[in-house]
């Protein structure tokens, strides 16, 4: 099969548009006290016995074309937070607002028009493609869904996709147990870029890769965010990975963000002392190098029952008994106006 | 499907299947007697004569004749019951275990109840209050035999519904329809394709079971239970009343669950190339 050199969809020209419309501030998504519990039942009537508080009060924005890195410890509630702000679980409490408009609180018809412009990539590649479906059906599925193109059309913008990640048009009449894990990732990319969205959630899109193809798959989103004008949530527990691509980075403990700051900034002058800690636990090719690292003692809390106060006082190096009772705000960082911390050290 | 020529379980499972549809479909032309006609002379007539191929039963009636009207009976009893036991099942399953919470509960309650009956009480009260007949035998089967098909996949779904790829389709704005038919039953059809081969063998076993206690078919319809039945009395004198039904009956069974083999290795494309 041949593929034509210019595929005429509407996508190259949509994003043109919107890179030369891309004001760099304007706003594409604001968080707003975010909550997600999950309860725990129990007892004769499955009364709620417990909530498991996966996210509590969280408060962030992503501009347009903007990749913002989430980062924290596994049990963080990175996930879930990523998971809340596109509906695939419904959040507790709190605001999503996408392009002004809060997508909580839409109907579940109005929400299924809205998952066109935001998308998800999957952590683990294999279980995120239905064996039973060809890999041009499954990246073609959404746009059936959404009635964007069909038969030959369809086939055509599969190719395109296809070849935009890095494969060719020829995989599109194979099955998912045919490809190694980083193809599968880009099958993945591949189906989340099929609809054109204006958002995408990357749940941990390289953590279950060997570490030679994660440098692959990485540096293939950092081209797509350049082509396509990509606006992006980039989930990880790695801040190497992050630093990588991100414009700004939000730091996450016990479902609260600790820190947020242009990766540039929290790289070089962290000032959360949780943020120090991630820090130095990324490895410096380097033996020569020597440095102070901070070894966390001990184990996250259990979200059921957090720390009184900061949540991150139990392991913390400076922490103190005022930190018990008040719950750090978060707030700007001197007069930096990107740069915020919740700690009431530093 | 040039390949499926080449897999033993698929041509001898097809050809064994496809001679019993013919003998259903073509029957009057393949009988050498008419199956319901007693001729005195030739009560329990040895096989392999030239009258009488696989001999005759207790009142002269052609074995072979009767066997091959017996596969109407048999073939419509297993096919229908199944195929409607399955639908039923099928959607109910999916359907508690995809929306899940107080339907869920409903209908997994229904399932229980309707299994803690045993079979035979059933069918006899179900046919003692409606009547012996065929499609009385196919209801009561259907009635009791959803349960297995809800259950299996009821489980499916509960598993499928978690992975990513389901959750990835929801994501891109897929109906519940579609989530549902498209991403989960596709997954979940491999057991029930397998339980259904299966089931279609045990329904043409019960069905035979039915007709011998009498709440089977019209025992004036040849049906291979029936004539296993009756063959029953004479098996120390004339082994061929009950042992040629029985081979029939044994013969589809196998096609039946060869094509099921096959059939479940066909629908995954993991082990289809």
């Amino acid at each position: 099969m041949t593929i034509p050199e210019q595929v005429p969809t509407t996508v190259s020209s949509h994003h043109q548009e919107t890179t030369t419309r891309a004001l760099r501030d304007e706003l594409l998504l604001e968080v707003k006290g975010l909550r997600k519990y999950f309860p725990i039942r129990g007892g004769v009537f499955s009364r709620v016995v417990a909530n498991v508080k996966a996210v509590e009060d969280m408060n962030f924005t992503i501009k347009r074309g903007e990749v913002v890195g989430l980062v924290g410890e596994s049990g963080s509630g990175k996930t879930t937070a990523g998971r809340a702000i596109l509906r695939l679980i419904e959040p507790t409490a709190g605001e999503v607002l996408f392009d002004g408009v809060d997508v909580v609180t839409l109907s579940k018809a109005k929400m299924r028009e809205y998952r066109r412009k935001m998308q998800i990539i999957f952590q683990d590649p294999f279980a995120s493609l239905n064996p039973r479906m060809s890999v041009g059906d499954i990246i073609g599925e959404a746009l059936t869904i959404h009635n964007l193109a069909h038969g030959k059309a369809k086939e055509a913008r599969v190719a395109d996709l296809l070849e935009r990640v890095g494969m060719n048009a020829g995989h599109m009449r194979r099955y998912p147990h045919e490809f190694s894990g980083g193809q599968r990732q880009r099958i993945g990319i591949a189906r989340a870029l099929a609809v054109d969205p204006d958002f995408i959630v990357a749940d941990e899109p390289v953590s279950a890769l060997d570490v030679s193809i994660q440098a692959q798959v990485v540096n293939l989103l950092q081209d797509l965010k350049d082509e396509l004008g990509l606006t992006m949530l980039f989930i990880a527990h790695d801040l190497g990975v992050v630093e990588y691509i991100s414009d700004k980075v939000i730091v996450m403990y016990l479902g609260r963000i600790m820190e947020i700051a242009p990766a540039k900034e929290l790289y070089h002058n962290p000032v959360h002392p949780y943020t120090e800690a991630l820090l130095t636990a990324v490895p410096i090719p380097d033996p020569t190098i020597k440095r102070e690292r901070v070894i966390l003692q001990g184990d996250i809390p259990s979200p059921i029952n957090p720390p009184s106060g900061c949540v991150f006082r139990t392991r913390c190096p400076l922490a103190t008994e005022e930190c018990k009772h008040v719950v750090p705000p978060l707030e700007q960082v001197g007069t930096d106006p990107n740069h915020f911390k919740a700690c009431i050290h530093r | 499907m040039r390949r499926a020529l080449h897999d033993p379980s698929f041509v001898i499972g097809a050809v064994l299947i496809l001679g019993v549809v013919a003998c259903a479909v073509f029957a009057p032309a393949l009988a050498p007697h008419e199956p319901g006609l007693a001729t005195l002379r030739s009560r329990l007539a040895t096989p392999f004569s030239a009258t009488h191929v696989l001999g005759a039963d207790a009142i002269g009636r052609d074995i072979l004749s009767r066997i091959i009207f017996g596969a109407r009976v048999s073939l419509t009893v297993g096919v229908v019951s199944v195929a409607l036991a399955m639908l039923i099942g099928t959607l109910i399953g999916l359907v508690a275990g995809y929306f899940g919470g107080l339907l869920d509960t409903l209908l997994m309650r229904l399932a229980d109840i309707q299994l803690s009956f045993p079979f035979i009480l059933l069918a006899i009260t179900v046919i003692a209050v409606i009547g012996p007949g065929m499609w009385k035998v196919i209801f009561v089967m259907a009635l009791t035999q959803w349960v297995q098909y809800a259950r299996i996949v009821r489980g499916q779904t509960l598993s499928l519904k978690e992975r990513e790829f389901v959750q990835a389709a929801s994501g891109l704005g897929a109906s519940h329809a579609r989530v549902m038919f498209q991403h989960i039953l596709l997954n979940a059809l491999t057991p029930v394709t397998v339980l259904a081969t299966l089931g279609i063998a045990n329904n043409i076993l019960l069905e035979a079971g039915l007709t011998f206690l009498g709440l089977g078919v019209d025992p004036t319809i040849p049906s291979w239970g029936g004539m296993l039945a009756d063959g029953r009395n004479y098996i120390e004198r004339a082994w061929w009343v009950a042992t040629f039904p029985g081979l029939a009956i044994t013969v589809t069974v196998l096609g039946f669950n060869l094509l099921g083999d096959w059939l479940r290795d066909r629908l995954d494309p993991r082990t289809s190339t």
